[in-house]
């Protein structure tokens, strides 16, 4: 599988898939056990500057010492030794990513104070400061509302087609990122199914890689997938009772 | 004797110099104990110098090595019972029950004064000798040096450490680093005030410091200049009065100064979020005024 500069992957599945141990092996954190992987031409490595990471969304602790400014910094130079004194080109490109996603009014207040969807913009201008030609997105559109999931998409997509940079979405809902999405990497209890959406949504792909009788509906430009069947049902995350997360695909 | 005739006398000085170093070292910690929520560890580490100062009086008749060399091995052995955050603080009251046990063993073996015994608990500043300081110096200068030089990766590893191991930081490492030289601080803040009321200069300054600003540094600053004010002021303001233990002063001030930031705190805070209301409410007014303009 080869990813192109410019092009966004969504990268779909049910929990416990491996969409984000994908995304550690893209950023250097697990090798793989067989087969290689390479980032322009170079096996990846943690801490390399044309990776950007959006990690899975989680609310900061309001008692946090930390302000929005200086968790986008520690973006650049967090992994350096040192004590983070203010650095004239540093506090520039800060700022600059800053006012990129728009964070401007809320960039010196303590992140624990801000929404989930603030705290989102200002992982967004962390990953992109070094202007990375990668940018790996774990769900960060969980948890925000239909109106944050947009704005928040939009700046991804916005980064890719000025930057040309290749973006692996791995989100639980496709819908809020549809119009966008190039190919779909759909992943499976270890198969792995790639191809444009209209190729990898229909009921017979879906069907197989499920091992079960799977259903695309398509309401409005919005896609669900639906199954009667009790264990790809329980796949595709129908399953209530035990659900601490939102439910995929409504 | 007044205060200035004190201030000639070396055990005045020492007590001056090891406060000051004491308090410059914690009040840097504190901040990072804070945002690790390791609160729990400062206090087990600080009651399990108790049994290293116990062994080392047992042993070689000297209490300060003890607790140092003790504190080592108490972070060594919190640091790979409680490797997951969440076994962390039972791995501490477990290892903290055990140590407590054996140092009123040690301590039932030793026949010399007991006052080496309180003095363990409750701290002695006035006690310090020349050889005390020396050691207090080194080991001043050195977890200095330590925090200076990981304080930025170990501030993205407290923030997010998920983000921060995939940016390259070995927050295992440095978790661990830091696990020994909180247990390093905490026993030589022991010698002060005591193992009992080490969190007074550990903690209380940064929690104060937090309430008052949010950008690290500045935190960081605030905490050792409170935790200075606590141990100087209370050194001080004992040698004045003389009858009171400087212990009672530093813990006094250092609550006084966390009362002060409750009382505040909040206002700053309220000030912070009706900034952020105003900013939202601005940002929304201005994005529907393009949704009424798509409409004229």
């Amino acid at each position: 599988m080869e990813i192109s500069p410019g092009e966004l992957i969504a990268v779909l599945g049910p929990n416990g898939s491996g969409k984000t141990t994908l995304l550690r092996v893209l950023l250097g954190l697990l090798r793989p056990v067989s087969g290689s992987v390479e980032i322009q031409g170079a096996p990846p490595r943690p801490a390399s500057r044309n990776v950007g990471y959006i990690p899975q969304h989680h609310d900061f602790d309001a008692g946090l010492p930390i302000r929005g400014r200086e968790l986008v910094e520690l973006g650049l130079t967090g992994h350096r030794y040192g004590i983070p004194w203010p650095r004239r080109d540093i506090t520039e490109a800060v700022d600059h990513a800053i006012s990129e996603v728009g964070a401007q009014g809320y960039a010196d207040a303590p992140v624990g104070l801000l929404s989930g969807g603030e705290q989102q913009r200002l992982r967004i201008a962390q990953a992109l400061l070094g202007d990375p030609s990668v940018l790996l997105c774990d769900e960060p559109l969980l948890a925000l509302d239909p109106r944050r999931q947009q704005e928040i998409t939009e700046l991804i997509d916005r980064h890719r087609t000025t930057h040309n940079a290749a973006v692996l979405f791995v989100t639980h809902e496709i819908n809020p990122i549809l119009p966008y999405v190039d190919r779909v990497l759909y992943l499976v209890q270890g198969r792995a199914l790639l191809g444009e959406p209209d190729e990898v949504f229909t009921k017979e792909t879906l069907s197989e890689l499920y091992g079960a009788p799977v259903d695309v509906l398509e309401v409005n430009g919005r896609l669900f997938v639906i199954s009667g069947d009790e264990g790809a049902n329980h796949l595709l995350g129908h399953h209530h009772e035990h659900d601490n997360e939102e439910v995929p695909w409504d | 004797m007044g205060l200035g005739g004190y201030l000639q006398l070396p055990f005045a000085q020492h007590a001056l110099i090891a406060g000051t170093l004491i308090a410059i070292i914690s009040g840097f910690i504190g901040p990072f104990v804070v945002a690790r929520q390791m609160a729990f560890a400062v206090h087990g580490a600080a009651e399990l110098s108790f049994t290293g100062a116990a062994a080392g009086l047992v042993i070689g008749n000297n209490p300060v090595v003890g607790a140092l060399l003790g504190s080592v091995v108490v972070a060594g052995l919190i640091g790979v019972l409680g490797e997951k955050p969440r076994e962390r603080d039972s791995a501490i009251g477990v290892v903290l029950a055990a140590g407590l046990g054996l140092g009123v063993f040690l301590l039932s073996r030793y026949h010399g004064f007991s006052t080496a015994a309180t003095n363990i608990l409750f701290g002695n500043i006035f006690g310090v000798s020349t050889g005390d300081l020396l050691l207090l110096v080194i080991l001043a200068v050195a977890v200095l040096i330590i925090m200076v030089i990981i304080y930025r990766p170990l501030l993205f590893a407290s923030i997010d450490p998920e983000l921060a191991k995939a940016r390259g930081v070995r927050t295992r490492m440095l978790g661990i680093v830091f696990l020994v030289i909180l247990a390093l601080t905490v026993t030589e803040a022991a010698q002060i005030v005591g193992t009992l009321l080490v969190l007074s200069l550990a903690i209380t300054p940064a929690a104060a410091a937090q309430r008052f600003a949010a950008a690290p540094l500045v935190v960081t600053g605030l905490s050792v200049g409170f935790a200075l004010m606590a141990t100087d002021g209370g050194i001080l303001l004992s040698l004045g009065s003389s009858s009171v233990p400087p212990t009672v002063y530093v813990t006094g001030i250092s609550f006084a100064i966390y009362l002060v930031a409750r009382l505040v705190g909040p206002v700053i805070l309220r000030r912070r979020r009706e900034r952020l209301r105003l900013h939202r409410l601005e940002s929304s007014r201005s994005a529907s005024d393009v949704y009424i303009k798509s409409f004229e």
